[in-house]
Order: structure tokens, then sequence, then C-alpha cells
């Protein structure tokens, strides 16, 4: 979708203390450049945090510690490279679909390209919708808008917090096609509770689990995202991670 | 029943109880007149209650025009310029300590008797609640877009004016209805200490002349012109705040 070059990420050291409890420390991961990385863990287990630390948004929040380093391997800065996606669209609700595509350039002052957000909201299927408020649009064209959004900011790393999990089936399968897709060039961390959401779109993914949290890859993925749903070898691990997750989960 | 007529039903029931209250207890006019001595009072001094309305409204009306530009614009400062919040939050509620009826002679003394004084009590009662209003809704906006606009790069001012702003305006509409029924009063208040005109004047005037009837007439007046206030107000922000 761009012609950046998207970098790997290389965190270290991330740690998160909330009051007294110790949910991770030392855990270093490195995220491929250009290449979906699905981080699955149980909620509660520190996804969104360490979400946070890379994207730079560590406000100080209370009893919250969370600290580590995240460097690109181009050396240069993260800032001003990372685009994030949530679970809640964020749609601001005064401004219609297109608007919410291009608030991030009226942010900046800058002359926002109303073609590409156009293009854009035709690409994720809303050519009918631009001129809708978010009141007046379904949680999954709600969504479609927010990723239209995310990729009109045209950054290389882009961080997802589970940001299919509030709608239903059918929708999330056809945004987690869209989203593989329009994403091909950059870097994606994916943060999510579903295994199956892990298994279609991750190139890695890693398991966040035990007391502090540790990052297990699992291994021997085959084929490319976005996988389809009737792959056999899909099921089967889908199985085993749940069975994974369910200890994981058990644990927290 | 839709709710105008349920509205009518229950003024209709009031103005017949009240009749059968001055019927029944023999109340003299100077005591309490009845609906139809009042209608009448109003009906013979009408060109004086309208002139009166004119004035009181015409203070009203900018007195609340003012004091929401004031009013406003103090909010944006106090958001902006955090030093100057934890400066002035604590002067502008010391000054909302100050009753405006203790304060409203001496506004008199300073601009006289026309419409200045009136209006600048207008502004003093109501510019208060507008900012305060305000302020919380610029305050509490949603932490979740703030940082989505901060991974966008948006520049303070942009970010005020794009979102902090928009998302404060259902707050801002409470002040404003409240604004818009504080105002007429603040009118009243003006009059009431010096004037030589207005509803307040008139009212106080037939008081003192126990002309009770001429003083129902022109509280009934003050009445509606307040609910009128109201109801244009609450009618411009519907349909300017629509989500």
């Amino acid at each position: 979708m761009n012609n950046i070059t998207a970098p790997a990420i290389h965190i270290s050291n991330a740690r998160l203390r909330y009051a007294n409890k110790l949910l991770f420390d030392r855990l270093s991961v490195s995220v491929e450049a250009a290449k979906f990385t699905c981080l699955l863990g149980p909620s509660g287990v520190g996804k969104t945090s360490f979400l946070r630390l890379i994207s730079g948004l560590i406000a100080p929040q209370g009893q919250t510690e969370l600290t580590g380093t995240v460097v690109a391997s181009d050396g240069k800065p993260l800032a001003n490279r990372i685009a994030y996606l949530a679970q809640a669209d964020l749609l601001l609700p005064w401004l219609t679909a297109l608007e919410n595509v291009i608030i991030g350039a009226k942010l900046r002052g800058s002359k926002p390209d109303l073609a590409k957000a156009k293009h854009l909201l035709v690409q994720v299927g809303l050519e009918n919708s631009m001129t809708l408020r978010p009141s007046e649009l379904s949680g999954g064209m709600r969504q479609r808008v927010a990723l239209a959004r995310t990729l009109f900011e045209s950054r290389s790393i882009v961080l997802m917090d589970e940001p299919f999990a509030a709608l239903d089936t059918i929708n999330r399968i056809k945004l987690q096609e869209l989203a593989a897709t329009l994403l091909v060039n950059c870097t994606v961390l994916l943060v999510t509770h579903d295994p199956l959401e892990a298994l279609r779109l991750g190139h890695h993914i890693y398991v966040m689990a035990g007391q502090p949290v540790t990052l297990i890859e699992l291994k021997g993925l085959t084929g490319s995202p976005p996988r389809r749903l009737d792959d056999q070898t899909l099921l089967h691990r889908q199985a085993e991670l749940l069975k994974q997750l369910s200890i994981a989960q058990a644990l927290v | 029943m839709k709710k105008w007529q349920r509205n009518f039903f229950i003024l209709i029931s009031l103005l017949i109880a009240w009749q059968i209250t001055v019927s029944l207890g023999h109340l003299p006019a100077f005591i309490l007149p009845g609906p139809r001595l009042t209608f009448m009072s109003w009906w013979q001094n009408s060109a004086l209650i309208i002139s009166a309305t004119g004035i009181t409204l015409f203070e009203t009306l900018a007195g609340l025009l003012l004091g929401i530009i004031i009013g406003c614009f103090s909010a944006l400062v106090l958001i902006y310029f955090k030093p100057l919040r934890l400066w002035l939050l604590p002067l502008l509620i010391l000054s909302q300590a100050l009753p405006t009826f203790a304060i409203a002679p001496l506004l008199v003394v300073w601009f006289g008797y026309g419409v200045m004084a009136k209006i600048i009590t207008t502004i003093i009662m109501l510019f208060f609640p507008i900012t305060s209003a305000f302020l919380d809704g610029l305050r509490q906006t949603p932490n979740a877009w703030l940082e989505l606009a901060q991974t966008m790069n948006a520049t303070k001012w942009r970010l005020l004016w794009q979102i902090q702003v928009p998302a404060a305006l259902p707050s801002l509409a409470s002040g404003l209805r409240l604004a818009a029924t504080i105002a007429p009063m603040g009118a009243i208040v003006g009059e009431w200490v010096g004037a030589s005109n207005g509803l307040g004047f008139l009212l106080l005037n037939s008081n003192a002349r126990m002309q009770i009837d001429l003083m129902f007439a022109c509280l009934f007046t003050l009445i509606a012109m307040a609910l009128l206030l109201y109801f244009v107000m609450d009618r411009l922000l519907r349909s300017w705040i629509r989500w």
C-alpha cells in the first residue's frame, strides 16, 4: 500500500508491573519487517500494554509501571511511523465516514488527500456510505472506516489491538481478509485472543502465557496469509492453540 | 394524548383551580387577584407591559449572548493554558461566591440606570455556569481519542478544535440551557435594584402601589418570556448537535 520500506521492530526487556503484580519482565521479541506477527494470549495478560509500549503511549497511569526498549531495524525513530487500530473504532461521531478517514491530516494541518481517502473507502467496501455519520453505520462498517483511517495514515508499522473482536463472525472474517490484503507491505503486530484470527493472519504467531509472561513461538506455520478457513491444518492448529490458551488462562 | 394537549390541559386545570381558590376563599383582589382580573389587567396595560418586556428581553438576550461568548472564551483559555487554569479557576470560583444581588447596586452606581448595568448583571450571573459546563466537557474528552490523535501527530491547537471542542459540545449545551433559564433572572435582578423601565421595574412599581393584578400580569409575561427563551435555545441546540 505504500512504497516506504517497512522496518522490523526489536523489543527487549519489556517490563509491566501493575500494583504488586509483575505481569511480564525481560520480555523480548522481534517483529519481522513487512509481515504479520500475531500475539495471542488470554485476557489480562498484558497484551494491550505491550502494544502501548511499542506505540510510545506510555502515559503514567496510576500504579502501572511499563518500561522497555523498542528499536526499529533501520535505526530511525519509531514515532511518526506507527498507526494504531484498536478494538473500539474511535470514530468521531460528529464527522462523516470520509471526514473520519482524513482526520489525521486535519489534526496535522496538512491538506487531506480526498481522492486517496475515497479510494480507501471503496477498497473497504463503503463506496455508498462515505457521507454517513458513525451512528448511521453498523459495527462492521464502522470498523471498516477505522481500517481505512489507519491505512490513510500510510504508516509502515501498524499495531492492532483486537481490532475485530467486537464484530460478528462474518464481518470479522471479511475484515481479516481486507486487512491481510491491504496491509501487505506493512510491519504488523496484531494482538488477539482469537486463535483462528492469529492462524489466518499471522506469518508468525507468539503465545503469551505464564506468570510472569513468556513468549512461545508457534512453529511450523504453512501457507501464506490470509489462510483459507477450510484449511485442515488450520483447524488442527486451532485445537492445539485453544488447549494451550486455556492452560495459560488458568495461570492468569 | 399528545404532549401539547397534556400541557394545555395542565395549564387550564391550574387556571381553574386558581379561580376556584379566589372565588371560594373570598380573597380580595389586592391579596390574590383571579385569572380573569389578571388577564383584564394585562389587556388594559398591554402597551406598557409589551414595551417593558421589549426592554427586559433586549437586556436578557444581550446578556445571554455576551455571557455565552465570555463563558466559552474563558473555558477555551483555561483548557489551553494549563498554568493559567491553576491560577484563574480559584479566582473564578471566588467570584461566584459573591451573590449577584449584593453587587447589583454597585453595578448601578458604576453603569447607571440604563440597560448596561442589567446586561452586566446578566453576564455575571450566567457566564460561570457556561464556563464550568464547557470546561468539564473539554476536560472529559475520551482518553482513547486523545491517544489516537497523539499517534497521528496532532498539534495541540488542532486537537482542541477538531476533537476536544466538538466532543465538549453536548456538555456546553447543558450549560447553555441552564444559561437560558438564568438570563431573564439576571435582567430582572438588575432592574430590581435600579431601573426606570423593564418588567422588573414594572413589577416593583405595581407591588409598591398594591396593583397586585398588574404585578401578576407582569409575572406571567416574564414566565412566558423565560419559557420561550428556553424553548428556542433547546430547539437550536438540538438542531446543531445531532450526535
